[in-house]
């Protein structure tokens, strides 16, 4: 068990090292730093002692650490486009990105293990028909198709919603901006929150609907109907909690995939996120920008994946002897 | 196509046939094919939209990017409807520049088609060769193959291909973005989905190659090359096949995606997604038919290679029968 843990982390810290790599040879040879920060009028003197200032003359490695060392106090240079500490900017945005994701992933919660257990216990009932045809259209159809189907409806034709911005926010604390409090910032987070949500529901929704029929199949359901138990006990407390290792997973797992997929969504909706920083910064070719986003995402992919991973193993004690035995 | 399947290795024998499509019909995959209208359909709409593109210069009624056959007047032309100063009909509908909506749908197809295809190819290519490498050889080639897919499968693949977009876009200078842009795409979006194919593959390899027939190969003096290729790869082709067509689907809608969010294919080689972007903007104006029919294609033409993915994955799947 120890074993398996270190080895996990030992791996994740391996795959941080070579994301962070691939940001610093982002930084180091794609465009000429100097370039970008010398205007046209410079002298050879001008760029050797930037140069030297800069730390561009040190060996690869002593850069490469010096890069890591300053990405973890949250040191990821200054944005080529805006001028500004990449940090400062990213901090700014941060809290946008996370609400919509928040809300997303409660969104896809609740409503795909609702959606799920309706459809694994009414099979052939009319909604449940109805639920899992809108949930295949929801799969087939790209991200950016679906908001702007929703733009469509809600914000052209019925004028209800916003359909870009984040509407009013209130700053809360130091830096953190928040659209809860508003009615337009409510309102606002709705159609997003759909967008970007939509395809995790239908995925935990799936998830829940044929792991309930694989529950409900079992010996234990049977006796438990056998035992005259009220069907809504039957189905939310025997069947239901047996189903929740897998659907906390891929939960999990798609946590990390919200945030990524919110670079689409916030593009539609103009939501002033990380995501649509990101993108800016990929059509402007700021690479500090990308870089740190890079970084970022990673740490939360990787953390993400770690914790997904140990907690599996501290749940299930099957996987536990498996994996002792398989690292011998 | 026949061949590809577990099960049809007896249909084989009689050597000359008649005519390829009527032994593909007789065959069990055939068979399914015929008794599957979802298939039958998504076939149907697959190969007209295929023709479509193949053929947009003959068949597009103008050529939506020479500028002299453009006239301003006709802008905003609504489906269907005489232009209000030229009398022009125009079948979708014209942008604001007055470019006919049919043609500039026929011409983003093509780039559409032209980038999944070329990034499935890449996908292919890399992946079956790692895939064969690291299952064939083990060891390190392994760890280090295997490893690097690891951390690749960690981060979405969309994820993936704006990253290589964008480092792509950093190296090259200003005056090629535009015209490299469409193979940058390729690239990425290759690159980003080599590993399935490489996963399968490697998985399928581990088995064969404890086969007979493998260690036959080995006895009578072939090199590891030639047993991979000549042996062990003809018979992991079946589910790489189905992985493909979904895969096509993905890299079709990943291409309009990225196009979408202004990070693929240029506006003056605009893709299906890049025509959605250009016609997010009329939505607030109401011309609707600016954004719908380019939407309502990349619709049309993703769900049907889905259909016809899931549709190959029952059929070559003996199990599932």
């Amino acid at each position: 068990m120890l074993a398996y843990i270190i080895r996990r982390v030992f791996q994740s810290l391996l795959v941080l090292l070579i994301v962070g790599l691939i940001a610093f040879s982002m930084f180091r040879f794609v465009g000429d730093p100097i370039d970008n920060m010398l205007g046209q009028e410079r002298t050879m003197e001008d760029i050797d002692r930037l140069r030297d200032q800069l730390g561009l003359n040190d060996p690869f490695v002593v850069q490469y650490w010096n890069f890591l060392t300053g990405a973890m106090q949250g040191d990821f240079g200054m944005s080529y486009r805006q001028g500004r500490p990449v940090a400062e900017i990213l901090l700014e945005r941060a809290p946008a990105t996370l609400e919509l994701a928040g809300v997303s992933a409660l969104f896809a919660i609740v409503f795909g293990i609702g959606f799920g257990v309706l459809t694994a216990i009414r099979r052939d009932g009319v909604l449940a028909n109805v639920v899992m045809t809108v949930s295949l259209i929801g799969v087939s159809l790209p991200t950016f198709l679906i908001g702007i189907l929703l733009i469509y409806i809600f914000s052209v034709e019925l004028g209800w919603l916003p359909s870009f911005g984040r509407g009013e926010v209130v700053r809360v604390g130091s830096w953190w901006t928040t659209g809860f409090l508003t009615e337009s910032g409510l309102k606002a987070l709705i159609l997003p929150s759909i967008t970007l949500g939509l395809y995790q529901m239908t995925l935990i929704m799936r998830l829940v609907r044929s792991e309930m029929l694989e529950v409900l199949r079992q010996d234990y359901i049977r006796f438990a109907r056998a035992r005259g138990l009220r069907e809504r006990s039957v189905n939310f407390r025997h069947a239901l909690k047996n189903t929740m290792v897998p659907v906390i997973t891929v939960t999990g797992l798609q946590l990390g995939s919200i945030i990524a997929f919110a670079i689409i969504t916030e593009t539609v909706f103009q939501w002033p996120g990380v995501g649509l920083l990101f993108i800016n910064a990929i059509q402007f070719v700021d690479i500090p920008v990308m870089a740190a986003y890079l970084m970022l995402i990673s740490v939360m992919f990787v953390g993400i994946n770690l914790i997904v991973d140990l907690l599996y193993v501290a749940i299930d004690p099957r996987l536990r002897a498996d994996t002792t035995a398989r690292a011998k | 196509m026949a061949d590809l399947t577990p099960d049809t290795q007896v249909p084989k024998a009689p050597a000359p046939r008649p005519g390829a499509l009527r032994g593909f019909l007789e065959s069990d995959v055939g068979w399914s094919f015929r008794h599957s209208p979802v298939a039958i359909v998504s076939l149907i709409v697959v190969v007209i939209l295929v023709c479509g593109a193949v053929f947009a210069p003959w068949i597009a009624p103008h050529n939506p990017f020479d500028p002299s056959t453009l006239n301003l007047m006709n802008g905003f032309s609504a489906p269907m409807q005489p232009n209000a100063f030229t009398g022009e009909v125009f079948w979708l509908g014209t942008d604001d520049q007055g470019r006919d909506v049919f043609s500039t749908i026929l011409y983003g197809l093509r780039i559409s088609l032209f980038v999944g295809f070329a990034a499935v190819m890449l996908a292919l290519v890399l992946g079956i060769t790692l895939g064969l490498l690291a299952g064939y050889l083990g060891g390190w080639t392994e760890t280090m193959i295997m490893r690097l897919a690891d951390v690749q499968l960690t981060f979405p693949a969309i994820l993936v291909a704006m990253l290589i977009f964008g480092i792509a876009k950093g190296v090259i200078p200003i005056e090629y973005r535009d015209q490299m842009a469409i193979w940058v795409l390729i690239l990425a979006i290759g690159l980003s989905d080599w590993v399935q194919f490489a996963r399968v593959v490697r998985g399928a390899t581990l088995v064969e190659k404890n086969r007979e027939y493998v260690a036959a190969a080995r006895l009578i003096g072939r090199t590891g090359p030639a047993i991979m290729v000549r042996h062990i790869l003809p018979n992991v082709l079946s589910p790489v096949l189905v992985i493909a067509t979904i895969s096509l689907a993905l890299a079709i809608i990943a291409e309009a995606t990225l196009s979408f969010l202004g990070i693929g294919a240029p506006p003056t080689q605009p893709s299906l997604g890049t025509l959605i972007r250009i016609g997010q903007g009329f939505l607030f104006s109401g011309e609707w038919w600016i954004l719908f029919f380019p939407a309502a294609t990349l619709l049309a033409l993703a769900l049907s290679v889905n259909l016809l993915g899931d549709w190959l994955r029952d059929a070559l799947n003996p199990k599932l029968r």
